[in-house]
């Protein structure tokens, strides 16, 4: 009874810290900034697949690097994720702030080219986007010299020139320059990144209790990046800055602090966070280009259901979600049940709810049910600011 | 005590143990028209956000005609005929001033009236009365977005009117508008008051000059003094905390 | 921005006549929808196009809450999966003998139909089901959700996991209702003519149409007069009005319900044209693809709603033909495009080119645009209207 209740509360909690591991990055974007950002499964998605590629790097460097590969792996990809991050911030989202619905649906279109982006990214596509950035960037560079306002109509034909050039030289290379331009990077079902060696197996406790390896992994990486961020936020100079801008934005610019940027460092780091999430969640699964949407409602529910803007908010709701979804989903609920005599139309009950997506069910209806007494969260924001 | 239209009994606020409004007594007669002045963060408009149900208080009580108002919505509120005017002018910035207007005037405010009833031809000569009283018969039609801050500050007035309570709360009606266009709004809430119980915050000593009968000076969240403008004027209390700071502006 | 898509307590006369000229368009569109075009276009293409016009039949819904309330659903498939997976279910059940169970059943082990499948038997049930049971479920959703208070993003991504759920319950529900697989109709009879006939088929299309015109008709009389006003209200500032005497959680929840009631129509048409309908229609895709059709057309232009969602899912049928990769990278930079560029949808910037063009010739001046400034509470937004403002 004991071993059963303490594995349940592990694989709860280490569901919880993967949950939490991947709102941890929302909850900075969306608690600090207010943005939604629908494409923060594709930037995990992005680190899922930096882990790949650092994968099969280290594996050419041979077997004993290989078991190290993670090392490399955890801070390229949140490398790679937050740059794309950055590129999304100043690209788009910065025009959108204070506009949360089209913030929405813009990055939806982000994460839909991402998702594309990896399925079709070859060579030819890549020149394509130097060609791209460069015309588009270098034309504005010379326009802004020239003139000394650039039309919005100028940048519209600009955009236009650079995309169909870009677009032209991608296809001409893609059909004429051999396969070495035309292959896809990655093939277009899932890829498999093999755990090293020392994070399969587990800790075994007692006769039946086994921790897995990974799993520990996990809840120590989430851990440790809580406290990077804690550590972050409340110790550090940017940290300070971060927390003022997002409390008075006009006051902060007022004393000199560039808001600009904090709110592309803001942003950053909390995609970089998603590209941690998803080097972590390597480790359980096969990559793939879908594989961001799987986490990435759940993890908002975790943001929503802690209370918007609350770090210690998202730790306990991700606990929390995590363990009744394993208690629900694991039927461990219904089999406590079956044993107690007169439970048994609750047994049943219970027992219709045990499959994870069947699960899903029952902790929306219970995150539903939970805002009817708590609606903005366990951990609600006070003051002015959030009545709007 | 019945014939008070309102009556608050040792009102406090606290968001999260600063205390907004601290043991506020407060309570004025039907018909009666007072302006509360004190100085910022004084916890003027949060005295009116107790009134109308935006904010709960944490201990005490609020009345209107003897009826209490705690625990319920604002909808219910101003259905027993407290109307607000918010300190930054809040109207539809979409819908016109003639619409505005209409919206605050209907009298059955259930899903199912909005949807079948028509305007009656009554209202819309109120309404058409309302839009002359507050100059914007001109700018009727055009989105109330177009209009200038003054324009929607006594737009937002029309709707108090138009929604005919017996209780007008009225935030800062004047800021932001010119010294002609104060006196207008002082001369409005005059004729008002003729008809009405109301309530005025202002700044503008002027202004209160110019509407003042009975002046009650709030100062960190209770009642400092209450009286005739000249009264409380001259109280050495008040000068210290409010009229001494702004003696230069006077 | 909407401010001229409803229209003003015209004088009398002038009104009635306006409504005529639009009454009488809206027969002649529909007309020439049911009688020339059949007869220009090929089988295959009347079908595409009628399932087209089945999605601007959401396309309303979605523009009469989003673009005229201000609600951002992102759940409108649970709706128009609803609707389908209803008379899908009658189609089944009444094509077989007594006491026959459609295939897949047996396949689970069901041997007896389950109980809440029971009233499908009958058409006038099915036929009030198709749209009462997704406005009763979105009416519950908004309820639970509306009278909280929530709102803005925490409503969208609240309908996204409502979605989601509703996605893995029936995903998951094998023995009741065929889990992944879905309903198929096209062997089914409707009324003793099979339903993947070409003769059902163009029937079906006609209905379509019709649905079309009524669905746009509800939704002009409820954009237009008072009530239309009321969800302007609330999108522009929804609080305010609650210190005006109106409780808007009424007003949400019913425009919600008609929103999903729409899409359950609007499902069933779908359905029947393409032959299933399966948990995909629950796609969290599919139900932003929705938003687009009227970002892109229009939003808070009725007119918008529908051409979007035709143009653009034509846009996609002749893109995915051909080069299916480039469709989800040109969808993506629709996205982009539309929110960044054209906030206001083809539609919407055209009337006011157009109303702009109009004005100068009559020597008036533009006129101006103001967005909705939806999210913002005047009385401590400022500082980020300031921000907005500013650009
Ligand atoms: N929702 C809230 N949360 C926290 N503090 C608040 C809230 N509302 C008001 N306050 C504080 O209460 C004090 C009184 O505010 P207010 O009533 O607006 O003052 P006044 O209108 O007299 O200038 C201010 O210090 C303000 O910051
Ligand atoms: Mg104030």
């Amino acid at each position: 009874m004991i071993e059963g209740l303490i594995g349940g509360l592990f694989n709860g909690i280490s569901i919880g810290a993967v949950l939490l591991i991947v709102a941890l990055g929302l909850a900075i974007v969306f608690g600090l900034m207010g943005v939604i950002n629908l494409a923060h499964g594709e930037l995990m998605m992005l680190g899922a697949y930096t882990t790949y590629v650092v994968q099969n790097g280290f594996k050419a460097m041979g077997e004993s690097a290989l078991n190290f590969y993670i090392f490399a792996a955890l801070p390229l990809s949140f490398l790679v994720a937050a740059l794309v991050g950055l590129a999304l911030e100043r690209g788009v989202i910065r025009y959108l702030y204070g506009r949360p619905l089209e913030t929405l649906l813009a990055t939806w279109g982000v994460s839909l080219i991402l998702r594309q982006f990896v399925r079709s990214v070859n060579w030819a596509m890549i020149v394509g986007l130097v060609v791209l950035c460069g015309l588009f960037f270098g034309g504005r560079w010379v326009l802004q010299r020239s003139q000394r306002q650039v039309a919005g109509w100028m940048t519209a034909v600009l955009l236009t020139l650079s995309v169909a050039i870009a677009v032209a030289v991608g296809l001409l290379l893609n059909q004429n320059a051999g396969v070495a331009f035309s292959r896809p990077w990655f093939s277009a079902r899932n890829v498999d990144v093999t755990p090293p060696t020392w994070l399969r197996g587990g800790l075994a406790l007692g006769t039946t209790l086994q921790f897995p390896y990974a799993r520990l992994f996990i809840i120590v990486l989430t851990i440790a990046c809580l406290a990077g961020v804690y550590w972050f936020l409340q110790r550090s100079a940017w940290g300070l800055r971060i927390r003022a801008v997002t409390q008075n934005r006009s006051m902060s610019a007022c004393l000199g602090i560039p808001t600009e940027q904090v709110d592309a460092l803001t942003f950053a780091l909390g995609s970089g966070l998603a590209g941690i999430a998803g080097c972590a969640v390597t480790l359980l699964g096969s990559v793939g280009p879908n594989l961001g949407s799987n986490y990435i409602v759940d993890a908002f529910m975790v943001v929503v259901v802690g209370g918007v803007g609350k770090l210690v908010g998202s730790i306990v709701a991700a606990l929390v979600i995590g363990i009744v979804t394993y208690l629900v989903g694991s039927g461990t609920l219904a089999l406590l049940f079956t044993s107690a005599e007169g439970l048994q139309p609750l047994a049943a009950f219970f027992t219709f709810f045990a499959t994870t997506s069947m699960a899903k069910v029952m902790v929306f209806a219970l995150i539903i049910t939970f805002l009817q007494f708590k609606p903005a969260g366990m951990f609600p924001q006070k003051g002015r600011t959030v009545e709007a | 005590m019945s014939a008070k239209i309102l009556d608050i009994e040792n009102v406090t606020v606290s968001f999260d143990g600063f205390k907004a409004l601290n043991n506020l007594n407060f309570n004025m007669d039907e018909g009666e028209l007072r302006v509360i002045i004190g100085p910022n963060g004084a916890g003027k408009t949060t005295f009116l956000d107790v009134i109308t149900g935006k904010v709960q208080p944490t201990e005490g009580k609020a009345r209107f005609k003897g009826k209490d108002l705690s625990q319920r919505p604002e909808h219910e509120i101003a259905r027993l005929g407290i109307g607000r005017k918010f300190q930054t002018p809040r109207v539809y910035l979409n819908l016109t001033p003639r619409e505005n207007l209409e919206l605050s005037c209907n009298r059955h405010k259930n899903v199912i009236a909005t949807l079948f009833k028509q305007l009656s031809s009554a209202e819309r000569r109120t309404i058409g009365g309302l839009l002359e009283t507050i100059g914007l018969e001109t700018k009727a039609d055009v989105p109330a977005a177009l209009l200038s801050h003054g324009e929607k500050q006594w737009l937002e007035i029309g709707m108090l009117v138009a929604q005919s309570p017996d209780l007008l709360l009225v935030d800062e009606p004047v800021a932001g508008l010119t010294d002609e266009e104060t006196e207008k709004t002082g001369k409005l809430l005059m004729s008002l008051a003729e008809s009405h119980s109301i309530v005025v915050i202002e700044h503008d000593m002027e202004f209160v000059r110019q509407i003042a009968r009975q002046v009650t000076v709030l100062h960190q969240g209770s009642v400092l003094c209450e009286g005739t403008m000249s009264e409380v004027q001259n109280d050495p209390r008040v000068i210290e905390v409010y009229l001494g700071a702004q003696e230069e502006e006077v | 921005m909407a401010t001229d898509t409803f229209v003003r307590p015209k004088k009398g006369r002038q009104a009635h006549q306006r409504l005529l000229v639009e009454v009488g368009l809206v027969i002649a569109i529909a007309l020439v929808l049911i009688l020339v075009i059949p007869a220009v276009v090929s089988g295959f293409r009347l079908g595409l196009l009628g399932r087209f016009l089945a999605l601007a039949i959401v396309a309303l819904g979605i523009d009469l809450i989003w673009g005229f309330t201000g609600l951002l659903s992102l759940g409108h498939g649970i709706f128009f999966a609803l609707g389908g997976y209803a008379l899908a279910m009658y189609l089944q059940i009444n094509t077989l003998g007594d006491g026959e169970l459609p295939e897949f059943f047996s396949l689970y082990g069901v041997t007896e139909l389950p109980w809440f499948w029971q009233p499908f038997y009958s058409l006038p049930f099915t036929l009030l089901a198709v749209f009462i049971i997704p406005a009763v479920v979105a009416g519950v959703l908004g309820y639970l959700v509306f009278r909280n208070r929530i709102r803005g993003v925490y409503f969208s991504i609240l309908t996204q996991a409502a979605l989601v759920v509703f996605f893995n319950f029936f995903n998951g529900q094998q023995e009741l209702i065929n889990g992944t697989n879905g309903l198929k109709t096209d062997t089914s009879t409707f009324l003793g003519v099979e339903v993947g006939s070409s003769s059902a088929q163009f029937n079906f299309y006609i209905l379509t149409v019709v649905f079309l015109a009524l669905a746009y008709a509800l939704c002009r009389w409820l954009t237009s007069g008072r009530f239309g006003r009321m969800l302007i209200a609330i999108r522009d500032d929804e609080n305010r009005m609650r210190f005006s005497g109106y409780d808007p959680t009424g007003f949400k929840v019913l425009v919600f319900a008609v929103s999903g009631a729409i899409a359950g129509i609007a499902g069933a048409l779908y359905t029947v044209q393409s032959g299933i309908v399966s948990p995909q229609y629950m796609d969290i895709a599919f139900s932003i693809e929705m938003v687009i059709w009227v970002a892109v057309g229009g939003r808070a232009t009725l007119v918008g709603a529908i051409l979007g969602a035709v143009f653009v899912n034509l846009g996609r049928s002749l893109l995915s033909e051909s080069f299916p990769e480039i469709w989800l990278f040109f969808q993506g930079a629709l996205f982009l495009l539309v929110v960044t560029a054209l906030p206001d949808g083809v539609v919407g910037w055209l009337r006011y080119r157009l109303s702009d063009r109009f004005r100068r010739w009559f020597g008036r001046s533009r006129s101006v645009v103001t967005p909705p400034l939806l999210e913002l509470d005047p009385d401590v937004g400022a500082e980020k209207r300031e921000a907005i403002d500013k650009r």
